[in-house]
Order: C-alpha cells, then structure tokens, then sequence
C-alpha cells in the first residue's frame, strides 16, 4: 500500500514539474500558438516508447538465448509500458493535428507504422494470454517480440525517408533543425523525467510478474499436498 | 490563448493513461498479494 501511495506521490510530481517547464518556462511558440505545448507530452513519449521497447527487444533476445523467466518477465513489463507509452502518442498527435493540419489523421508513413506498432504490441499481449504453457508462452512471445520490434527504426525512420504529412524531425534533424534553447531544456528535462517514470512503471509491472511465479509455485505445492 | 481547450484535453488525455495503468498494476498486485497469502496460510495449514 506504501509502495502504492508512493508510486502515485511521485507520478504527481512529475506532472507538476513537466506541466511548469511546458507552461511556464519554456516560449510559446510563434507559429503554431498554444496548442505547440502538446509538444512536450508527444515527444517525450514517443522517445520514451522506443526506450521501452528497446528493453522488451533486448530482453526477448536474452530470453531466447538464455531461456531464464526473469528475462521473460522483464520482456512483458516493457511491451506493456512501451504501449501505454505509444498509447499517448496516438492520442496527443490527433489533438495535435486537428487545429493546425485541419484533420484528426491520416494514412502517412509515420503515422501508419506508429498505429502498426500500437497493434503490433497489443498482439504481443494477447498472444501471451492465448498459451498455457509457460515456457511456450515465454519462447513464442520472445520470438514474436523481436519480429515487432522490427517497426521501431521504420517508425522512427519514416519522416526522413518518406514524404509525409507528419513534420521533419527537430531533433537530432541536421542542418536546419533544431529548438529555440528554452523549449530544448524543457523537451530535454520533460523526457528525462518519462524516463524515470517509464523505470517506475517497468519496475511496478516486474514485480508483478514474479509475484505471479509465485502464485504458480504455491499452487503446485498446495496440488502435491 | 487559442486552442488552449485541445492542449488541456491532450494533457488530461495522456496523464490519464499513466495513471490509469499504475492504478490497473498496482490493484493486480494487492490481488496477487491477497492470493499469495492465502495459498501460505492453506500450505501452513495443511503442515
């Protein structure tokens, strides 16, 4: 329950701390108005997706590899952190796009590869919930994750080598690119910030995960008794 | 300030799933917990 208060005290730290540097320090920006400070929840988030679900693919690696349950078990806590991560991404970009492109969506490579990723993880999860057997469903999903992870660097990708309707990168874009310092330290800050919230939220789900182990491990023993 | 609606619903949106998420792990593991408990106290019971 302590845990639980405390994940949740500083979950709204966070909020306050990234909605000051979004609202307060960092400029409005000259073209786009107000509506530019979702900026500093999209992006964030999207970075802090690939992050997550780099450690999914890291994991599901391991996990082939090693064939050890604390890899699984990490592999499921970063896919569905990772989701959640994506999860906002695709909600914040259409109110995003809606007042300054004049639609919700559209079909481009950017846009359609993150909402294949989205579908592409939640398929990881529900192939998990589809097999009984856990070391199967420890292997199939390992195997199954790193094929999803494929999409990432496409995702990410996409804008630079595709036309679309999505903007061209501002960071890490060459020459060019780039922010105005202010909205830098923020976005920087802001990310660091997900981070941390994303390691919060990984280490809450991997815990659970061993905690499911152990009710396996109880059950067999109350079975043999 | 314009469109200052759209950013708030994009704030509360994804805050909203942050939450929300915690909130659906942190009630699964009391769940686990209250079964763990259980499954000692018939282990102990059964000695």
């Amino acid at each position: 329950m302590l845990k639980t208060v405390a994940g949740a005290a500083i979950l709204f730290v966070l909020i306050a701390f990234t909605a000051y540097l979004a609202f307060n320090y960092a400029p409005v920006e000259r073209t786009m108005g107000a509506i530019q400070k979702i900026f500093y929840l999209h992006l964030p988030s999207a970075f802090t997706s690939f992050l997550a679900l780099g450690i999914c693919f890291y994991a599901n690696l391991m996990y082939v590899f090693r064939r050890q349950a604390k890899w699984d078990w990490l592999g499921v806590s970063a896919a569905e952190v990772g989701l959640a991560f994506i999860s906002v991404v695709l909600i914040t970009g259409p109110i995003w796009a809606h007042p300054v492109w004049g639609i919700w969506w559209t079909w481009d490579a950017r846009l359609t590869l993150t909402f294949v990723l989205w579908l592409l993880y939640i398929s990881y999860l529900l192939l998990r919930s589809m097999i009984e057997d856990p070391d199967k469903r420890a292997l199939f999903s390992a195997l199954f994750g790193i094929f999803a992870f494929l999409d990432v660097p496409l995702v990410y990708f996409s804008i630079r080598w595709w036309r679309t309707q999505h903007p061209q990168p501002v960071i890490l874009g060459g020459a060019g690119s780039g922010l105005e310092p202010r909205m830098r330290v923020s976005y920087l800050l802001v990310w660091v910030a997900f981070t941390g919230l994303m390691i919060l939220l990984i280490k809450a789900r991997y815990q659970l995960e061993a905690m499911r182990a152990d009710v396996e491990e109880l059950r067999r023993e109350t079975e043999v008794r | 300030m314009k469109n200052l609606d759209s950013v708030l619903a994009a704030y509360l949106a994804g805050w909203a799933i942050f939450f929300l998420y915690y909130v659906s792990v942190a009630r699964r593991a009391e769940a686990l917990r209250k079964e763990i408990d259980r499954l000692k106290n018939s282990l102990s019971r059964s000695k």
